[in-house]
């Protein structure tokens, strides 16, 4: 039997909200992630995903339930796991290297280990030639590479990937997809991604889990049968892909939503 | 393409500033007798660089101006240490900041310079009552920069370091604290230019050093070039104050898109 590595066990999350009632952001999740698989979480916006994802890391204590990483339960930011977010979140004093190293640097490793590490996955990325550059330097899907290269520096067993590569081109986004898709799969990383793109979904991952409006519960999951999970382009060109995706679509309710409420939601969230 | 069109309009500026540099003396050379003003009022350059002279050699120009500077760094280092530290210290503590806000929004709103002939009374007619109307009116600029720099830092930052489990204190000196380096360098420049004023107006109320003393003495004697070349001297010390601030603030902030840094001069 594969080892899971991350549960999440009957997770509900509460908060408090403005006029001193409670908000309910998620309730009652339950799913678990398999070494090296790649999970998407796809569902409305304000459906609680990126909760699960700070829970996940450990920087929130769920209201009721927990999450669990190789069988230990969360009880706050922990080695094991490292996050991504949309915002690359590179220091601007900082050099490509340095901000590779960030993490590990934090985490006390010896100066030449941390070198070896940022040299060997800035190589990886093609990413050698700029170590000594500063952020405001790279354009915008580099800047994202070298995020992803500082949340493999510290070796993480699960990634948890927060709608990545949202703030980049169409063009750059497919790139970097396919960047991702190669690393986790010679990495045998596990990854728990949250996505919008619900083709971002199927080329990345070997199942989505399709999340219900506010309070958000786990609906629906579909496991993505597709071959060559390391070649998103593979991917896109097989027949069954767009299957999937219009598969998606209605599971997410997509067609009968009213636009101008969903648009108007989405506003709401901002401007919390 | 750019950066020819840059250093094409850099020319152009530096020679257009020159130019007015020369007609700016020119004015004050022969300006005030073309008009008919008399040299008690406006004295023409020559008889202002005859003064320098003259001050250089009979009153301690020298010695006073020392002076001026050395109350000026003091008051302009020990102000900004104390204002980064205390910005620092309520960035970190919001309940501190509530507590403490409308006592430091009074002490802002309040005339610094008010304070000279109280602290005269205090202690005297040394250095000190001038270094400390200099530290309080530097400290402001930089801890309101700094608080705020430290307010300001992106939460999320905050969380990733968190999530690679980093300390209270890796936070601090590796986020928090280079973050409020370009605000704080803000708040060091104004800083610089009030730490003269606040200075020159501890040495205007009392004392018979610095070029504040230099400048009411020449008043007492209806000196008005003496006058002149007090305030050019505070000028000039001034200047290099700021640009020094500057000289170390393109160091420290080197990582910065350069034209940011140069634009702002």
């Amino acid at each position: 039997m594969p080892v899971v590595r991350l549960e999440y066990r009957n997770v509900t999350m509460r908060f408090a909200d403005a006029k001193g009632g409670a908000l309910t952001a998620v309730r009652g999740v339950s799913f678990s992630i398999r070494d090296a698989e790649v999970v998407s979480l796809i569902g409305p916006t304000g459906c609680g995903k990126s909760t699960l994802l700070n829970i996940g890391s450990g920087l929130a204590t769920p209201s009721e339930g927990a999450a669990f990483v190789d069988g230990r339960q969360v009880a706050g930011p922990n080695a094991q796991v490292a996050f991504m977010l949309q915002k690359d979140l590179l220091l601007p004093w900082r050099t490509v290297a340095e901000n590779v190293m960030f993490g590990v640097e934090i985490q006390g490793l010896p100066v030449k280990e941390r070198q070896r590490r940022a040299a060997t996955l800035l190589a990886n990325f093609k990413l050698a030639e700029f170590s000594g550059h500063y952020p405001h330097q790279l354009s915008g899907g580099m800047r994202q590479r070298v995020a992803l290269a500082r949340t493999l520096a510290v070796d993480p067993h699960v990634l948890l990937l927060d709608e990545p590569f949202s703030a980049v081109d169409a063009q750059t986004r497919m790139v970097l997809q396919h960047d991702l898709a190669q690393t986790l799969k010679q990495a045998n990383k596990t990854a728990l991604l949250i996505t919008h793109d619900l083709a971002e979904a199927v080329t990345l991952s070997d199942r989505v889990l399709v999340m219900s409006r506010r309070p958000g519960t786990i609906i629906n999951e579909i496991a993505i049968e597709l071959a060559q999970r390391e070649n998103p382009m593979a991917r896109r060109r097989d027949a069954r892909f767009g299957d999937y995706v219009a598969q998606l679509m209605d599971r997410l309710d997509i067609a009968h939503t009213d636009i101008a409420d969903a648009a108007l939601e989405r506003e709401t969230e901002t401007a919390t | 393409m750019t950066e020819g069109a840059d250093s094409a309009r850099l020319r152009r500026g530096t020679i257009a500033s020159v130019a007015l540099l020369v007609v700016f003396l020119a004015g004050w050379q022969w300006g005030p007798g073309a008009l008919g003003i008399p040299s008690f009022i406006v004295p023409p350059l020559s008889t202002v660089a005859a003064e320098f002279v003259r001050a250089w050699q009979v009153y301690h120009l020298p010695l006073h101006t020392g002076v001026t500077v050395a109350e000026v760094l003091a008051g302009f280092i020990l102000g900004s240490l104390l204002g980064a530290l205390v910005g620092y210290l309520l960035g970190m503590s919001p309940t501190a900041e509530l507590a403490l806000s409308p006592y430091i929004l009074a002490l802002q709103i309040a005339p610094k310079v008010a304070f000279a002939p109280l602290f005269i009374l205090w202690m005297g007619f040394t250095v000190y009552p001038k270094i400390l109307v200099a530290i309080l009116i530097v400290f402001f600029p930089v801890m309101v920069n700094v608080l705020t720099a430290v307010r300001n830092v992106d939460p999320d930052l905050i969380n990733l370091a968190r999530a690679f489990k980093a300390s209270r204190a890796q936070i601090f000196w590796r986020i928090e604290f280079p973050s409020s380096m370009p605000p704080m360098f803000a708040g060091l420049r104004i800083g610089s230019t009030l730490a003269v004023v606040g200075v020159v107006v501890g040495e205007l109320v009392g004392g018979n050093l610095g070029l504040g003393y230099l400048l009411t003495f020449g008043e007492g004697q209806a000196n008005t070039p003496m006058v002149f070349v007090s305030i050019v001297m505070l000028t000039l010390v001034g200047g290099i104050a700021y640009v020094a601030v500057i000289l170390v603030e393109r160091r420290v902030l080197h990582y910065l898109p350069a034209r940011g840094v140069e634009r702002n001069i």
